[in-house]
């Protein structure tokens, strides 16, 4: 049911046409992220063994210590798949994170929680009002943007890290748990399920598809753009505002250096989990998995022994290697 | 659906007296033309004639500086491409307007996504019924409706761009140059189904350089020359080379 031949007459060689459309259905490209996170599991497995890579603890470390990560790669899913980036989610991480912090020291977790949510609505927003009404490149905008809300990030507290003594929040965000699942892990799920559901199941996630893929198309079927390109930028930075208040959870403090290190590690888990650079195509699923992929491998390398240099270089070539393979499909 | 049931005199999309010029240069001038339903009209004249213009004024891309539209005998403005459609006119691009790496069934309801009612989230399996059913009725091969776009040959594109301008149109399907890219057997398999919408009692406009074609197609071929409507010819009694001198100013 799901493939229905049209040709009338069956036997000019439509069996051979089926097989080739299978196949080309079944590109490996989709599955890239799929095959690569086991592969990778299971070298660790078999040569990190004995230094406790497959704990329990170890293993639920890794999920940990990926939530903001995979948050921050929901939002750039949907930026990269309008055809838009956005670089500025590390920024708007640490502001999001001081903001929630500072209000929180004398204001309940509330207020805090919105303060920081609204700072990266807020920071987003901003993006996507130069790149969606003023038409600028949202490559150079986020990249403006990075760099002066890392400066704001710095001046907000004379790069003094806050700390956060707020139970309540540190327990929403961080250290808490239902049912023996980490909330770290629950905010994860529900991210990634509604990111999914909204991507891949309502018009609003078809249209951000097909803005990404032809603009033009998408005029003339009447979905309003820049109006896309607005929310996709503006979602990108709730994502890392939400991310940022899962670092302060965490950690129990807000710094301006939070989020600064996670640009590569986003871009290369939303590319590796098939989202395509060049817009039109993207997964919320996949992204997730290429987000465990490269916390995986932070944590391969690591019990490994290698130094951070080494570390680098290994992560650098290994996230090339993988950028080729997804690519590779795009360009046939 | 079916609205012959109305049975109005006006004509489906009349134009009376357009005129368009840009930064003081008229691309048209005193253009009129009537559409009726079931009827394909051919557009045709040299580069620089005025074709696009006529074709992006009708699909509300342009707003004339002077004459009228009326639609079903009644004035109108088309604002913009998304009002023109509105009111039932459909455009067949010259670039397709597909969105390249989708299934074929996303790119039919392009914009116009169907949805299930309590959520709101997308109904794959009607648009892909009937989609299946569209694509059937109109004698349109593809592997399947999930197939993506980039994978089709260019008349399988074409067929899908005019089967979602049927889908969606209710009074005009408007095709610049539908053919231009094809090769004969995709020519004539287009050729086809443009000729099966006179059944959908759509009116048709087609703007085409090949003369052979319209003279396959068409039932009135309008010409235009230097912005002109240099006249309009019934296409059982005309022949080519009066409309190539119609074209040229050549007699």
């Amino acid at each position: 049911m799901a493939r229905i031949s049209l040709r009338s007459n069956t036997n000019d060689g439509s069996e051979l046409t089926q097989i080739r459309s299978f196949l080309t259905k079944l590109d490996v490209q989709k599955y890239v992220v799929y095959l690569g996170f086991l592969a990778i599991f299971l070298f660790f497995a078999a040569t990190l063994h004995d230094d406790g890579f497959l704990s329990t603890r170890n293993l639920s470390n890794i999920v940990l210590q990926t939530a903001p990560a995979t948050i921050m790669a929901i939002g750039l899913v949907f930026a990269l798949s309008a055809g838009e980036i956005d670089i500025s989610f590390g920024s708007i991480v640490a502001v999001s994170a001081l903001v929630a912090a500072m209000v929180m020291r004398g204001q309940p977790a509330l207020f805090g929680i919105l303060a920081g949510l609204g700072a990266g609505i807020a920071i987003g927003a901003l993006n996507g009002v130069f790149v969606a009404f003023l038409g600028l490149p949202s490559f150079l905008v986020t990249l403006a943007t990075l760099g002066l809300f890392a400066g704001v990030a710095r001046s907000l507290t004379n790069l003094q890290s806050v700390p956060v003594l707020n139970d309540f929040f540190t327990e929403f965000f961080g250290s808490g748990s239902v049912a023996g699942i980490p909330s770290l892990v629950i905010w994860t799920l529900a991210a990634v399920i509604a990111g999914h559901l909204v991507f891949r199941e309502t018009r609003f996630g078809a249209h951000v598809i097909a803005t990404g893929d032809n603009p033009n198309a998408a005029q003339v079927s009447g979905i309003r753009v820049p109006r896309i390109r607005f929310l996709v930028l503006t979602i990108s930075g709730a994502c890392a505002g939400l991310a940022g208040l899962l670092y302060a959870g965490r950690l129990q403090a807000a710094k301006y250096t939070l989020g600064e290190s996670d640009l590569m590690t986003v871009i290369a888990a939303v590319i590796v989990g098939g989202t395509a650079l060049t817009g039109g195509r993207g997964s919320i699923v996949g992204a997730c998995v290429g987000s465990l992929l490269m916390g995986m491998l932070n944590n391969g390398l690591i019990l490994m022994g290698l130094s951070v240099s080494g570390q680098m270089i290994a992560r650098g070539l290994i996230i090339l290697f993988a950028v080729a393979v997804s690519l590779r499909e795009f360009n046939r | 659906m079916n609205e012959r049931l109305n049975d109005t005199i006006a004509p489906v999309l009349s134009l009376r007296g357009i005129r368009k010029a840009f930064d003081g240069i008229v691309a048209v001038e005193e253009f009129s033309l009537d559409l009726d339903r079931g009827e394909i009209v051919a557009l045709v004249g040299d580069n620089g004639a005025g074709k696009s213009t006529i074709v992006k004024i009708i699909s509300g891309v342009h707003t004339p500086n002077g004459g009228t539209l009326h639609l079903d005998g009644k004035t109108v403005d088309f604002a913009d491409a998304s009002s023109a459609r509105r009111k039932g006119i459909e455009v067949v691009y010259q670039d397709l307007a597909l969105a390249n790496q989708q299934t074929v069934y996303m790119n039919l309801f392009l914009g116009r996504e169907i949805t299930h009612r309590p959520f709101g989230l997308l109904d794959r399996r009607r648009m892909m019924t009937e989609t299946r059913k569209l694509l059937e009725d109109l004698d349109i091969r593809i592997p399947s409706t999930r197939s993506t776009i980039r994978n089709l040959s260019g008349g399988q594109r074409q067929g899908v761009a005019i089967a979602r301008a049927t889908r969606w149109a209710q009074k005009l399907v408007l095709l610049d140059e539908p053919t231009a890219a094809l090769g004969v057997a995709e020519t004539s398999k287009v050729e086809n189904i443009v000729k099966s919408l006179k059944d959908r009692d759509l009116a048709v406009l087609i703007v085409s350089h090949n003369l052979d074609q319209v003279f396959r197609l068409s039932d009135r071929i309008c010409v235009l020359r230097r912005g002109k409507q240099v006249g309009i010819r019934p296409t059982g009694e005309t022949e080519k080379n009066e409309i190539v001198s119609m074209i040229t100013g050549l007699a």
